[in-house]
């Protein structure tokens, strides 16, 4: 996984709440055995036509909006555990989404496929939205260490939360493997110790 | 005893008091290296549905009630127990219905204490403990309840008479009513009008309408949700000696091999055929839209699944959850009908 400290990027705004896993990937584009590629089928439904064509209403199909931090509405990932909504939006090249509420299962996954999903309160959110409007290239900075977000055209910054364990996983790029591997010395001398009791 | 899966309807087995929850693929891996789980403990929630069920009210129609009142996103960060006197009146397939759509109000899981109607479902299944075993266990499992007094971080109770038959109108578990009311006229409090009326438009339905007499296309009674023996018997029972209507597409899809055999031995199978149904091989079929069985777009479907999420069936595919009562009576009827109502011909 790619360690992740600081990001500077414009975004592309998605004002829609409850927006569900199988509107991130359908289900009938899970049958696939590696991680990669889900993100040609990211929001398939509302990026394309039936026939393939793009739908130009779309944001993800309007040059004007661009930049590696999604911001979408509220409760955001809800509905199945398939870690492949996760694995789509990071494969289109998001690092950040952006809401003032998550599904569990969704955060969950995110942070195990190193895309950082920030909680900010529904009026920062409103902001956010605001300022992309105001500005399509305006650019916001995520700093993970600091745990904060930043509107750059304004200065607002606002802090988010998130759990030390998976902060420190997705500064080093771990997934919970590689952070157990980290530990092995470790978990050998544990396990040595509890041998001999 | 805990369980873990790939499927975020894992909590299915929250029916038998297990702390059952779904998982990503990661943390799949994560058990399979380590037989661990590294989880915060959830908030603790409890739903409690008290008194008696109304005719044509059934486990589906008070999951559907309790998430239209709680909302999609009503049960983040919280595993819940579901108690009172309705909950503990259902079978454990009812139980199962139950438990199995926490995640659509946004439940990691929802469980049900174990009682003798647990009890009597596990003694003498494959798997289950025989002789002294069996009484150790049965001694533990009475164990399994929450203490009285207790304190939930949050509670709520509904009475079981509010409750009737239900559907949803919109594009997520939280748009639901009863059969009878009409489609809000505005998004709740707090949830987006813009949100609502793409979800409307989707539908094709009206704000303001009522749903009862809405012609529909497709039936399809199935799902981890609703595919289990007692679901397919009531469903049976409503169709035998009629016809599903000729402009409607009907399927059954029992839940396992071993429900498709014993319905075979029941012969609800041949109740179903002889209306008009296609009896198909078990699994999730038309719930996902991932094999062949999709519903076409802009089509009508009345399902007994858990999600009418835009394009869930199929691209375009409108789904209208419901009972296997409620979709059984709109297979027959060709529209949406109210099942604790006389039907009319």
């Amino acid at each position: 996984m790619k360690p992740f400290t600081t990001l500077q990027s414009t975004a592309v705004p998605l004002p829609i709440e409850d927006v569900d896993t199988d509107q991130i990937i359908p289900a009938r584009f899970l049958k696939a055995t590696t991680r990669e590629g889900f993100g040609d089928n990211l929001f398939r439904d509302w990026r394309f036509h039936q026939d393939g064509t793009s739908k130009d209403d779309f944001v993800l199909n309007n040059p004007v909006y661009q930049g590696e931090i999604l911001v979408a509405g509220k409760n955001f990932g809800c509905g199945s555990s398939r870690e492949h909504a996760a694995w789509a939006i990071a494969d289109y090249g998001f690092r950040v989404v952006v809401s003032s509420f998550f599904a569990d299962i969704f955060r969950g996954n995110a942070l195990n496929n190193g895309l950082l999903p920030v909680v900010v309160s529904p009026d920062f959110l409103h902001q956010i939205f605001e300022a992309i409007e105001a500005n399509p290239v305006a650019t916001f900075t995520v700093s993970l260490e600091n745990q904060a977000f930043t509107i750059d055209d304004t200065a607002q910054t606002t802090s988010f939360e998130i759990d030390p364990y998976k902060k420190t996983c997705l500064i080093n790029g771990y997934d919970d493997i590689d952070f157990l591997i980290s530990q092995r010395a470790a978990i050998e001398v544990f396990e040595l110790n509890s041998l001999v009791k | 005893m805990t369980i873990v899966c790939g499927d975020s309807h894992t909590s299915t087995h929250g029916a038998f008091g297990c702390i059952a929850f779904g998982i990503g693929t990661s943390q799949v891996e994560q058990v399979f290296a380590t037989q661990c789980l590294l989880q915060r403990k959830p908030k603790s929630m409890r739903i409690s549905v008290e008194g008696e069920l109304q005719p044509g009210v059934v486990a589906k129609d008070i999951i559907l009630y309790i998430i239209s009142r709680l909302g999609v996103g009503g049960g983040t960060g919280y595993f819940v127990e579901y108690a009172g006197s309705a909950i503990r009146s259902l079978s454990m397939e009812g139980r199962m219905t139950i438990c199995n759509m926490s995640i659509e109000m946004g439940a990691r899981g929802g469980m049900i204490a174990p009682d003798e109607t647990t009890f009597a479902y596990v003694k003498g299944r494959e798997f289950a403990p025989e002789g002294e075993a069996w009484d150790e266990a049965l001694a533990y499992w009475k164990t399994l309840q929450t203490d009285e007094g207790a304190i939930f971080d949050a509670e709520f109770t509904f009475d079981a008479a509010d409750i009737q038959p239900m559907i949803t109108y919109g594009t997520n578990p939280g748009m639901g009513m009863a059969v009878s009311d009409h489609v809000p006229e505005q998004s709740k409090a707090g949830e987006s009008q813009d949100t609502f009326r793409k979800s409307l438009d989707y539908m094709g339905i009206a704000a303001g309408s009522s749903l009862l007499g809405h012609p529909i296309d497709y039936v399809f009674i199935g799902s981890c949700t609703n595919s289990r023996i007692e679901d397919l018997r009531i469903a049976a029972r409503l169709v035998a000696g009629q016809r599903v209507a000729d402009h409607v597409k009907a399927m059954i899809v029992p839940g396992s091999q071993q429900v498709a055999i014993q319905a075979k031995e029941e012969g609800l199978d041949k109740i179903f055929t002889d209306a008009g149904f296609e009896f198909r091989e078990a699994g999730c079929s038309a719930c996902l839209g991932m094999n062949e069985d999709k519903v076409p777009a802009g089509k009508y479907c009345v399902s007994t699944s858990n999600r009418n999420f835009e394009g869930r069936q199929g691209p375009g595919a409108r789904t209208i959850l419901a009972s296997p009562l409620t979709a059984a009576a709109a297979a027959i009827a060709g529209k949406i009908v109210d099942v604790s109502k006389p039907m009319q011909a």
